[in-house]
């Protein structure tokens, strides 16, 4: 009986589907998305780094580590558009090839920790009870640590010393999960309460199949542009840890250590540090007109607004 | 759920966190690697078994670990957190020296980013979808996305290097002495001294650390009351309001405003994290001396009582500063209560 109505369900929303093939609220997204000039720019502007990133080797640029002595701290001009730095190494060059550090570094980082909040705010939320009170009270009492404070213990207690752009990364991942937690969790106690829901567990589907099947796939947005606006979070993260000595060092043409090197030079040679901070902001301002622009189009309520 | 239930409850939450905190503080200084005695007594006494087990004795090292931690709580509560291992002083007299100056440069920052941030987001709302919101949000979107520590080093650049409008890094003149500690924070202490000098030279010095810290609050405050403000504008009392012809300028004010600024509260209490957080770099640029470069200084010799010090006092004034946001917010708004 009970599962005869289950059938009858599915079947009804089997249909649904069917009729809504040609509108479904993603398509909907990304047609608002497509008319925001500005979104529209943000991504532009985060596939050119991509782009330039990947193909870094093979562009006619000089060698990041290519020193030329006789030519050290030129300002920018013809030759070097961006200047070279204490060693004569073409800024151009490092910074380009500091994206390839910096922006894989805080996309894998927010893949990581937002699966992994997410998994362990869905756990905490569907399971309840004191499992989801001692998940959460954990998630409180790490975002009561300022992130770079947090950050700092914890690269400086790592056992991995040489590793340090790894330890700060890591400390980045960890200081962000509870924030993914908090709005995973939200998500899943109101779809608990659906009848789809019930339904799966009247038919006698285990607790981690009617999370993975039933629950998570109807969860939506607001992680998705959470995730887009903290990629320039961990990226300038990871950035600060570099630039007080704690994250990636010299000669890794990472951005924050390149911006500390350059702070340390000091300020008559103001692009050594200009430049790889214009890269930074650059990125992050992207990653943020492409977040707004996606939590809009994704909020049926903000659209043409 | 009464206000006092709710502030109760509110209490039991951020003790419990409290706790928390106390244990990951804990647990963190147990992480360290290397060995404690020898980085104390020395490496030749540490490896004579007697004298390290008395050392051990003495310390309560030869416990078991629930026991350590719940010794490590008495002594959290008596206020001793230690000896620094890098200024070899006892860590809460290091805290008492640097702390006032963080206060000091933090409010300046909050007053910075209020004073900037709510005309701005008034007449973005007011304004909207014309030019002055454009700006607005361009300033506000600035503000949330430069890195504050590449932000201080422009202001240094073009305000200090190449304008001579502000003085460089630090808190006072070079060669100027500073007022007798009272607080501990310069500017307070100049007043109570009639240092005028001082005053002056610490108001200057302050200003770039405090716009730079304060940006991002300010781009915050800026977003968050725009979009609130937006919302009221459009709501059944504002038409009221306007109705029986109240002029513009006190719908905004006396109507709108009032309930777009409680949403901003507490995002204002939340950024309060995100400037201790940008006070670690800021201090670091500008040489200004509070806990943020005691952190930093900390963390890079391994000096974990001062770094677990700084962590501590950080984290219980969050917890205390979310307190007070949740109290407020549960006064300003009865509904919350329920919920």
């Amino acid at each position: 009986m009970a599962s005869a109505t289950v059938q009858q369900h599915s079947v009804l929303l089997g249909s649904g589907a069917v009729l809504n093939k040609r509108r479904t609220p993603l398509g909907d997204a990304f047609r608002t998305l497509r008319r925001q000039p500005v979104a529209m720019s943000g991504f532009a502007i985060i596939c050119a780094w991509l782009i330039l990133a990947l193909l870094a080797p093979i562009l006619p640029i000089q060698d990041p580590n290519h020193q030329d002595i006789a030519n050290r701290l030129q300002p920018p001009g013809p030759g070097h558009i961006f200047g070279t730095d204490d060693l004569g190494r073409d800024m151009v060059s490092r910074v380009i090839y500091g994206a390839r550090i910096s922006l894989p570094a805080g996309i894998v980082v927010i893949l990581i920790t937002g699966t992994f909040g997410c998994l362990v705010g869905a756990v905490a939320g569907y399971i309840g009870g004191w499992l989801d009170n001692v998940i959460m009270r954990i998630a409180d009492a790490v975002l009561s640590f300022p992130s770079i404070i947090l950050a700092m213990s914890i690269t400086a207690a790592s056992p991995f010393k040489d590793q340090r752009l790894f330890n700060a990364l890591i400390a980045v991942a960890l200081v962000l999960w509870p924030e993914y937690a908090r709005v995973m969790r939200g998500q899943v106690l109101a779809i608990r309460s659906n009848e789809y829901v019930t339904a799966a567990e009247a038919i006698g589907a285990s607790r981690g199949r009617v999370l993975l099947r039933h629950i998570l796939p109807s969860t939506d947005a607001p992680i998705i542009v959470k995730a887009t606006l903290d990629v320039g979070a961990a990226i300038v993260l990871t950035a600060g840890l570099s630039f007080i000595g704690l994250g990636a060092v010299p000669p890794n043409p990472e951005w924050g250590a390149m911006i500390k090197a350059g702070a340390d030079k000091g300020t008559q040679y103001w692009w050594y540090a200009a430049v790889p901070g214009l890269a930074i902001m650059s990125v992050v301002m992207a990653l943020n007109f492409f977040g707004d622009g996606l939590r809009d189009a994704l909020d049926p309520r903000r659209r043409g607004r | 759920m009464g206000l006092w239930a709710y502030i109760g409850r509110r209490l039991v939450l951020a003790a419990l966190v409290l706790i928390m905190v106390s244990i990951g503080t804990f647990l963190l200084s147990h992480a360290v690697p290397g060995d404690p005695i020898s980085a104390i007594i020395g490496e030749r006494q540490a490896d004579n078994p007697e004298v390290r087990a008395q050392f051990e004795r003495r310390f309560g090292l030869d416990k078991p670990l629930p026991l350590q931690y719940a010794y490590y709580v008495r002594n959290l509560l008596r206020g001793d957190l230690g000896l620094s291992i890098s200024t070899r002083q006892p860590v809460v007299e290091d805290l008492q020296q640097f702390v006032p100056a963080t206060i000091e440069l933090t409010i300046a920052a909050m007053i910075f980013a209020i004073t900037v941030g709510v005309p701005l987001g008034i007449i973005a709302a007011v304004r909207q979808n014309r030019w002055p919101d454009h700006l607005t949000r361009f300033i506000a979107l600035i503000g949330t996305s430069v890195p504050v520590f590449w932000l201080g080093l422009l202001f240094l650049y073009v305000f200090f290097y190449r304008l001579r409008w502000l003085p460089g890094p630090g808190q006072l003149d070079p060669g100027m002495s500073r007022p007798d500690y009272v607080t501990g924070m310069v500017t307070v202490d100049a007043i109570l001294a009639r240092d005028w000098d001082a005053l002056r030279s610490v108001l200057r010095h302050m200003v770039m650390p405090a716009v730079v810290l304060g940006s991002f609050a300010m781009g915050i405050v800026a977003r968050m009351l725009r979009s609130s403000l937006v919302a009221a504008m459009s709501d059944d009392y504002v038409r009221t309001a306007r109705a029986k012809g109240l002029v513009e300028r006190r719908v905004v004010a006396g109507h709108a405003l009032r309930n777009a600024l409680i949403p901003t509260v507490t995002v204002l209490g939340l950024t309060f994290a995100g400037l201790l957080t940008g006070a670690v770099l800021t201090e670091t640029i500008f040489s200004w001396p509070g806990m943020g470069q005691y952190a930093v200084k900390t963390a890079i010799k391994l000096d974990y009582p001062g770094l677990l010090g700084v962590t501590l006092v950080i984290a219980v004034t969050y917890v205390l500063f979310n307190l007070l946001v949740d109290v407020i917010y549960g006064i300003l708004d009865p509904r919350i209560r329920i919920s």
